[in-house]
């Protein structure tokens, strides 16, 4: 009797966490709470990462100088989205960037806006647009997205490269 | 089999809970520790890296890749990771330096168990047909195990409280141990049931942690200059999920594994055993046909503090550390993975 055959079974999984982020993630996210970008620098190559993770990736050392940043940053590369994605309340299309703030040396991805899609470039330079202070809670969504500013743009050898002044070698 | 040598070890402290540190965090002091006794200055001072962890136990895909965040892998190295406990990362790197593809490799484990809910994490490991969707967790099943035991005569309740009696003693030397101190026999027997059979102090704790090790060519260990240990044997067996086609009373994987190692040849001073229930060290000691004066976990054993996916290297790290002391000449280290003692790997260690 084929009807009797069991060809499949549901056995949901369902495991509860309690999730932590880390000592290093934590004390950047009581920052961003504040609405302060704070970075960690490496004691051996002194690269500076935002957001922290607590260790340099490259040296495998724990990074414990914390360096408060500015919130500019540069587009690293970008990509603009065309499809929905399920509960997700941006409506396309709409940008994805990677962005290196001034100051540090490792991109974090974050939202472009009030933009034109068809102009934005690697290399443009852009700055937050913060939620209201009430609003703020320990995540990098404190930030709604980044907006262009009317500064120059930044040499592709000189993403990465630029002090906390949003300086880099050669600018004039 | 060529022996590998062992030159260096570091186990973290076994906590309840690490609190807000992540996984590179509990990693990297580790990592420095064997760094230090061997005196180089990172990963790409060995040929082959390999890392033992579980994703379930984190509750993120992919975690594990994470934990690469701690060695410094720029320039990039050689590395690999087996979702396993360490102890088989060390097998595949003692297999890696036996092929003659690398000299030296770190091993490293870790496990932050305490976000989750360990036994019903564990549960998830069983067959996917008829024993997960049951959600029978670790302690459940190692309860039916000693009932087993208990009722065919096997061993005694008194035999189990002897087992917690003696761990809790030898933890009170290893400043690592979660759980030490001086319970007589007597005491543990007085202790409520927690799941009967099972008294709490039968069952390892959930503790949070990590543990490194380096190992190299003879040739290599005298190079570095360091004291070392030598691995003149390792296997690992493993036996059916099917719980019920087992003798859950013996484990003829470990005593294969045992033979293959060369366990047998020559006398064992010292036996670090992963048993995560006190009954299950008395079911792998008479499957081992460890000697009477052969001195079993002499750290206090998982009892003290159970690193998932880090404890199994840890028992081939303090088999290491005695031999190196002056100790032990000859030591048994053995791992454990799986529900009811399923899949077992055995070294044997050697004076230099």
């Amino acid at each position: 009797m084929a009807d009797d055959i069991i060809s499949e079974m549901a056995a949901p999984i369902y495991l509860p966490y309690r999730f932590t982020a880390g000592r290093a993630p934590a004390r950047f996210l009581a920052q961003v709470r504040r609405g302060v970008l704070t970075g960690q620098r490496c004691p051996r190559c002194e690269k500076v990462y935002v957001p922290p993770r607590g260790s340099c990736a490259a040296c495998g050392v724990a990074t414990e100088e914390e360096v408060v940043l500015p919130d500019k940053a540069t587009v690293e590369s970008f990509t603009i989205v065309y499809l929905p994605i399920p509960n997700n309340p941006i409506e396309p299309p709409y940008i994805v960037a990677n962005l290196v703030l001034d100051g540090a040396h490792i991109s974090f991805i974050h939202l472009l806006s009030e933009c034109d899609n068809q102009t934005v470039r690697i290399g443009q330079r852009v700055q937050a647009v913060w939620k209201d202070p009430e609003d703020w809670d320990y995540a990098l969504d404190n930030i709604r997205y980044f907006r262009p500013i009317d500064e120059g743009d930044v040499p592709v050898a000189h993403i990465g490269h630029l002090d906390v002044d949003g300086n880099w070698e050669g600018d004039t | 089999m060529n022996p590998v040598a062992v030159v260096a070890y570091s186990q973290s402290e076994c906590r309840a809970d690490a609190g807000a540190m992540n996984e590179v965090e509990m990693i990297m002091p580790q990592l420095q520790a064997v760094y230090e006794q061997v005196g180089i200055d990172n990963a790409q001072d060995v040929d082959f890296v390999c890392s033992g962890s579980c994703d379930y136990l984190q509750g993120a895909a992919f975690a594990f890749v994470a934990g690469v965040d701690a060695l410094g892998a720029v320039p990039p190295i050689c590395e690999s990771h087996v979702e396993m406990d360490a102890a088989w990362a060390l097998y595949e790197a003692i297999l890696k330096i036996r092929a003659g593809h690398a000299q030296s490799a770190l091993i490293y484990g870790f496990g932050k168990s305490s976000p989750g809910e360990l036994p019903t994490v564990l549960s998830q490991q069983l067959d996917p047909y008829y024993l997960a969707p049951l959600w029978v967790d670790s302690i459940a099943l190692a309860a039916l195990q000693a009932r087993l035991m208990l009722d065919s005569g096997a061993i005694s309740e008194r035999d189990m409280a002897a087992v917690v009696s003696r761990a809790r003693r030898s933890a009170r030397n290893n400043p690592a141990a979660q759980f030490a101190g001086d319970a007589t026999i007597e005491e543990v027997l007085s202790e409520p049931y927690y799941l009967s059979p099972l008294r709490r102090s039968d069952c390892c704790p959930v503790s949070d942690g990590a543990s490194a090790m380096i190992i190299c060519t003879v040739d290599q260990a005298r190079a570095w200059g360091c004291p070392y240990a030598l691995i003149t044997g390792i296997d690992h067996r493993i036996e059916t999920h099917h719980l019920t086609l087992r003798d859950l009373c013996d484990s003829s994987s470990t005593r294969q594994a045992a033979q293959t190692a060369g366990a047998g040849e020559g006398h064992i001073d010292t036996a670090e055993l992963y048993a995560p229930f006190s009954h299950q060290e008395i079911i792998l000691r008479r499957s081992l046909s460890l000697p009477s004066d052969c001195i079993v976990n002499p750290s206090g054993g998982v009892l003290a503090g159970n690193l998932m996916m880090a404890s199994g290297l840890s028992r081939v790290g303090e088999v290491f550390r005695r031999i190196v002391a002056g100790d032990s000449t000859r030591g048994l280290a053995h791992a454990t993975s799986g529900p009811c003692l399923q899949h077992n790997l055995v070294a044997v260690l050697e004076a230099a």
